[in-house]
């Protein structure tokens, strides 16, 4: 049975080569409740969607690092992607469908709604000027969990 | 619909297309499409992941089609990526072949 509780934590520079690294950690980290292909192709879809965001939005002026964190509980992992940059002045507005500050005509404003549809819940904390933490959670029901329990 | 996308020049994207893949893949793109009038077809059969960043890279190359008097249209989009583009509304400007 999937009950034994798993942690990780990874500190790394917000450079554009580490948006491949992190999402295949969080793949493999998240790979031991059985998730179908699918599953973890949403899981890394959604990380790499706000490790990005740390990259691309939160050190506009200086260098920083980027936190990811992943949590096990039962057929649950969770993740918390957190940096220490700008952070954002309104969430609620930021989370919008086609939302971007960003400014380069190549940001479509899609990256919190593409989490949003790929995980089951998105949180986002952030202060101004101190940082943001996004938390991401998925819930597992593969059949091949109800394998192993059953097995 | 095929015929205006017969004599249009056909490029196969590979891998993942994110944010630090998309400068190398719109500099390739850009120069395909000044070169090809009708526009391009994009083939995602091997490509593995796409995010936030691929959608603002394919909005950007739609704008460029366009000016030029072109069209972009893509195929073999994988289910995963094909709910990128419904979410964010792609195929209206991009026709899936
Ligand atoms: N870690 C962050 N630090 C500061 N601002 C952020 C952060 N993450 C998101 N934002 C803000 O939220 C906005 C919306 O983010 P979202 O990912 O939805 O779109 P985007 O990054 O602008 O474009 P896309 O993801 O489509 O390339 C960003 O434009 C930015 O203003
Ligand atoms: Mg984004």
């Amino acid at each position: 049975m999937q009950t034994t509780d798993n942690y990780m934590e990874l500190t790394f520079p917000a450079h554009s080569q580490n948006e491949a690294f992190a999402r295949v950690c969080a793949a493999a980290f998240a790979a031991r409740l059985d998730c179908t292909i699918d599953e973890l192709t949403d899981i890394k879809t959604a990380i790499s969607e706000a490790v990005t965001n740390a990259i691309v939005h939160a050190y506009p002026a200086r260098s920083g690092k980027v936190l990811l964190r992943g949590s096990i509980n039962g057929n649950t992992v969770r993740f918390e992607i957190q940096d220490f940059g700008c952070g954002i002045e309104n969430i609620e507005q930021a989370m919008q469908p086609f939302f971007s500050t960003g400014n380069s005509a190549e940001r479509s404003g899609m990256g919190f709604t593409v989490m949003q549809s790929f995980m089951d819940t998105v949180a986002v904390h952030s202060q101004p000027g101190q940082g943001t933490v996004v938390r991401l959670e998925k819930t597992i029901l593969s059949q091949n969990t109800e394998c192993l329990i059953h097995a | 619909m095929q015929k205006t996308a017969l004599h249009t020049l056909c490029i196969a994207l590979e891998g993942e297309l994110d944010h630090h893949n998309a400068p190398a893949l719109r500099r390739k793109l850009d120069a395909a499409l000044d070169r090809s009038r009708s526009g391009l077809i994009l083939d995602f059969s091997r490509v593995t992941l796409m995010d936030s960043s691929g959608i603002g890279l394919l909005i950007g190359r739609y704008k460029r089609a366009k000016d030029r008097g072109g069209k972009l249209y893509v195929q073999n989009v994988s289910p995963h990526i094909d709910k990128l583009f419904r979410m964010s509304g792609l195929y209206s400007i991009i026709e899936k072949l």
